[in-house]
């Protein structure tokens, strides 16, 4: 926060830490897409630029939202999300072909990606609700399962197996700091690892052939096992220090797929080495942080479960990324938030930290009328 | 614990746990991830280098300039022409079926090679050229260079093909060379050189033998691709080392010149120099043009060489086997010297000789004839009558020091080595006991003795020497020192002279050296392939030319002082002195006098129809009408 006569009021009261954090993460992105274009700010960096501080601008916007205003819409916005979700689905059925947006005129709509805050903010909201008392009881588990299940089940047969998953473990995020009993966590992880082949056997086919390769990724090194294997490559022949800015030949040369989108990472690690990435792991680091301590510092239960829920949301983005990019997880589709290019992950990002801010501010206004 | 009461200060204090642990593994998987980075970037960094290094970097390979052959006097024999080559560059093209389309009109080029570009170009990876065509007239060349800015992807470059100035007469010695088969490809372990068009192997012959020598090191422009096989940048290249060269003990002019003394033969000849065992000549015609074959040989070029029954596909001089015939007789003579036969003894012949109920032949009634009349005059009854005397077991081992039956050290596959037969041979081989008329035939070169023509004239250089001479074929290897044979010089001196006679005035009279003081000493021999009838014998129709004797002689001049040894079987040549010793006469002329015998060559030449090359172009012509193809276009012919 910065304390100035000569900066006004509403913007000294930002939470500028924050804001130049995000900004500094945003623009080593754009330094990095910048390279990936061969050292052009066409096609991604300049585009990446007006995305981000648009979102922006809407996150600090965001950020007078009163507490009691984001409750209000918690449901709404939920209920808003899921009707889109089956719309995609229906639209998907008519045009007989896998769909994840809506196009609405000048803007492609993911319902999807707005399902990630809605779910938090739903089961925050739900939880708020709940009695202490209650809250081992059956009616405090099933509602918030359906309330997670039936959006998580629309999005994976879209089929969006990224989002799902990031929709489901933001989801239990909220329902373990909820305090549901142990048993509820303990017990699906066992029936996951005993449901996994299961799952395997439903999937699709290119969904299967990832794990597959996941597995073992030396089975295909050309075929679907070649990001993984050029991703790693990107990343190990990096070393410490990089190849140096524009000099990274494997994104250059284009032997890294996806060098721009989910595995921008490795087009970064390539060319500023383990330095970089653990600067810009730091950074993320910082964020989560701080959202974490909005959590902590939060005197409502829903500011609580919704603060620690967002922050969550941006670090099952990075977390399941990054592990994506070292070859750690399946090739699930995750973009890196901030720095991949696309538009999706930037909105998202930007949802959750402006209500993380708008929590935030909340704290602020309360503690000092208290 | 059961039913216990949960409040919110509950609630609370299970909340901060919670969040305790989720920041914990929170921060455990930054750790992880960190850590991940760390082995991957630390610790496998060199791993990974490598792989990135040779993702960025590839080579395309330069072929290397094949290594000559050249003859004992530095003439060639086996050399690269410049030549034009158009080959499209996959990543370049633009408008793929409009380029071939256009290349298909410029060069007129054939359906089945459009189809093949066509295949070549879709399989194609973006900066590895697909070959249009090799060795383009320079008209068609230029056509294209012209058009170059409106084809883009198209280039037009010079190449080197193989040339053979010796044309279908070295065609047996140097084989030919054409790109590399799959099995081939894969029987090197998939070497990327072959795959580069323009890229040639040795198929046969010497080309083949000497591949290793005469294939050199490829270089190669090492570039910067990306992973669409776009060319970014040209980095410095990897020089490549060209072939060796390969000196051979052939005159190429002598070679040539005997090989154009054939004539419409189906025959070989092997000039030896007798001091070194130099092959000096070793042609077998007809034979195909490697010439040809190196751009690629037709279905129908192929056809009319399999077919033709005068075997242009196979070399004579190592790979044929005859009867050796009468040309077999000087060493028998030596082995019944070295018997203890008195050389004056005379044996009456009367034109037949009758073993058990059976009737072996002499061509004529020679009357008495001593060793020496009966080798001049090639008196069959003589040699059977004292080959019984002495038996086989004496004979076999004289004449394989003679050099049948030997193998000979010499760098041409699928080479084949005879038969001196012998008693303990033939129960090892037929499982039957030797007989008196297995004796009576060999004594003669019949029965179940088989030779090659190089076999011929190594035994000319030994009979010529008394010592053993051994074929050598490459400049550079050291001569073998040559062994005295277990003869008796005064024996020699009788064979030689012997010899001497049959070409002064024996059955070789009519084939005396037109060269003043030098004098040639040979033997003729006529060997059956058929058993006819006396009167059928000289009496030969074409049709009749499959039955015909094979027309031997050997010889070696000067007869004094010996230099050259040569050897030349004709197929179905018919007696031995009317074709053969002829054949050998010019061809050492040739070594002493080239004018004379140039114009000998001339004059023969004219007798059976003009030029090698032109009889070569009416018999190709005459082959297609014969079977219905249209005639060869005379601008590629």
């Amino acid at each position: 926060m910065i304390t100035s006569a000569i900066i006004p009021r509403p913007l000294a009261r930002l939470p500028w830490r924050l804001i130049f954090l995000v900004t500094g993460i945003a623009s080593f992105g754009l330094i990095v897409l910048y390279s990936a274009a061969g050292g052009s700010i066409r096609p991604w960096a300049m585009k990446q630029a007006i995305v981000f501080f648009g979102f922006l601008s809407i996150a600090v916007v965001m950020s007078w939202m009163k507490e009691s205003t984001i409750k209000a819409i918690a449901f709404p916005l939920y209920g808003a999300t899921l009707v889109m979700l089956i719309g995609v689905e229906a639209l998907g059925f008519v045009s007989k072909g896998a769909q994840r947006w809506l196009d609405l005129g000048p803007i492609r709509l993911q319902p999807s990606e707005f399902m990630k805050p809605a779910i938090v903010l739903t089961l925050a909201r739900f939880y708020e609700l709940v009695p202490a008392s209650e809250i081992r009881k059956w009616r405090a588990i099933w509602p918030a399962m359906a309330l997670l299940g039936v959006p998580a089940f629309l999005i994976l047969v879209q089929p969006d197996l990224g989002t799902c998953i990031m929709v489901v473990l933001c989801g239990v995020t909220v329902m373990f700091l909820a305090g549901l009993p142990w048993w509820l966590f303990a017990g699906p992880a066992a029936a996951v690892a005993v449901a996994a082949p299961v799952v395997y056997g439903m999937m699709h086919g290119y969904q299967r052939k990832r794990i597959d390769v996941f597995l073992d990724p030396e089975s295909d090194p050309l075929g679907a096992g070649y990001h993984i294997a050029q991703s790693k490559i990107a990343i190990g022949s990096g070393g410490i220090w990089g190849k140096g800015f524009l000099h990274g030949s494997q994104s250059h040369l284009d032997y890294l797929p996806e060098g721009h989108t989910d595995f921008v990472f490795a087009t970064m690690a390539e060319e500023w080495g383990l330095v970089g990435g653990v600067l810009l792991i730091g950074a993320f680091a910082l964020v989560i942080h701080w959202g974490m301590r909005v959590s902590q510092n939060a005197r409502t239960r829903f500011a609580q479960l919704a603060a620690a829920g967002l922050s969550a949301t941006i670090f099952f983005y990075v977390a399941i990324n990054l592990m994506m990019v070292m070859g750690l997880a399946p090739v699930v589709g995750v973009p890196l938030p901030l720095v991949s290019f696309g538009g999706s992950a930037v909105m998202t990002v930007m949802l959750c930290l402006g209500l993380l801010m708008a929590l935030e501010r909340q704290q602020r206004t309360v503690s000092r009328l208290i | 614990m059961k039913h216990m009461r949960i409040t919110v200060a509950h609630q609370s204090i299970t909340f901060s746990r919670r969040m305790m642990l989720l920041g914990g593994a929170q921060a455990a998987v930054g750790g992880l991830l960190v850590g991940r980075m760390g082995w991957l970037a630390i610790a496998q960094n060199e791993k990974y280098q490598l792989l990135s290094e040779s993702n960025r970097v590839q080579l395309i390979p330069v072929p290397p300039r094949r290594g000559w052959i050249i003859d004992r006097n530095g003439k060639p024999i086996a050399i690269n022409k410049a030549s034009f080559r158009v080959d499209l560059i996959p990543q370049q093209i633009v408008d793929g079926p409009q380029v071939i389309a256009e290349l298909t009109k410029l060069m007129s080029l054939p359906a089945d090679e459009v189809e093949r570009i066509t295949n070549e170009l879709a399989q194609s990876r973006g900066f590895q050229p697909v070959s249009v065509a090799d060795n383009v007239p320079y008209e068609q060349y230029a056509a294209i260079t012209v058009r170059l800015p409106d084809l883009p992807g198209v280039s037009a470059s010079q190449g080197f093909t193989r040339f053979y100035p010796g044309g279908s007469t070295v065609g047996q010695l140097v084989g030919y060379v054409g790109a590399a088969s799959a099995a081939e490809y894969e029987k090197e372990n998939k070497n990327p050189l072959l795959l580069i068009p323009g890229v040639k192997i040795g198929k046969e012959g010497l080309e083949q033998t000497l591949e290793q020598t005469l294939r050199g090191e490829p270089g190669g422009q090492r570039v910067e691709v990306t992973a669409r096989g776009k060319l970014v940048k040209e980095l410095e290249p990897k020089p490549d080392r060209s072939g060796n060269t390969v000196q051979l003990t052939i005159d190429s002019d002598l070679h040539q010149y005997a090989a154009r003394r054939i004539g419409d033969q189906s025959a070989s000849v092997v000039v030896i120099d007798v001091t070194n065992g130099d092959i000096l000549a070793m042609p077998s015609m007809p034979s195909f043009d490697p010439n040809n074959f190196s751009d690629g040989i037709s279905q129908n070029e192929w056809k009319m060489l399999s077919q033709d029954d005068h075997l242009p596909l196979v070399d004579k001089t190592l790979e044929s086997l005859y009867p050796s015939g009468s040309t077999i007789k000087p060493s028998m003579a030596m082995a019944l010297l070295n018997a203890g036969v008195d050389r004056t003894q005379k044996v009456n012949c009367t034109g037949a000789f009758q073993l058990g109920n059976h009737t072996f032949h002499c061509d004529r009634r020679h009357g008495p004839v001593d060793m020496d009349a009966a080798v001049v005059h090639s008196c069959d009854v003589y040699f059977y009558s004292m080959c019984l005397r002495v038996g086989a077991e004496k004979l076999s081992p004289m004449v394989r020091s003679m050099g049948f039956g030997e193998k000979f050290d010499l760098p041409f596959d699928n080479q084949r080595y005879g038969t001196v037969p012998d008693p303990e041979w033939m129960m090892r081989k037929y499982h039957r006991k030797w007989q008196g008329y297995d004796t009576v035939n060999m004594s003669i070169g019949q029965g179940m003795v088989l030779i090659n023509p190089l076999q011929l004239a190594v035994m000319a250089s030994r009979l010529a020497t008394g010592k053993r001479v051994m074929p050598r074929l490459f400049k550079n290897k050291p001569v073998a020192p040559q062994e005295h044979l277990e003869v008796d010089q005064d024996h020699l001196d009788f064979i030689r002279k012997a010899m001497w006679g049959v070409v002064d005035h024996g059955t070789a009279a009519a084939a005396k050296l037109p060269l003043s003081g030098i004098q040639m000493a040979g033997k003729t021999g006529t060997a059956q392939t058929h058993n006819l009838a006396a009167h059928e014998r000289g009496n030969y129709t074409s049709a009749t030319w499959s039955l015909r004797d094979h027309s031997l002689f050997m010889a070696f001049v000067p007869f004094d002082n010996p230099r050259y040894a040569v050897a030349t079987i004709v197929e179905h040549g018919g007696f031995g002195a009317a074709v053969a010793a002829p054949l050998v006469r010019d061809t050492i002329t040739y070594l002493y006098d080239k004018q004379k015998a140039l114009a000998a060559l001339q004059a023969f030449e004219e007798s059976i129809g003009g030029p090698l090359e032109q009889r070569l172009a009416r018999k190709t012509a005459a082959w297609r009408s014969a079977n219905g193809l249209p005639p060869l276009d005379p601008a590629k012919a």
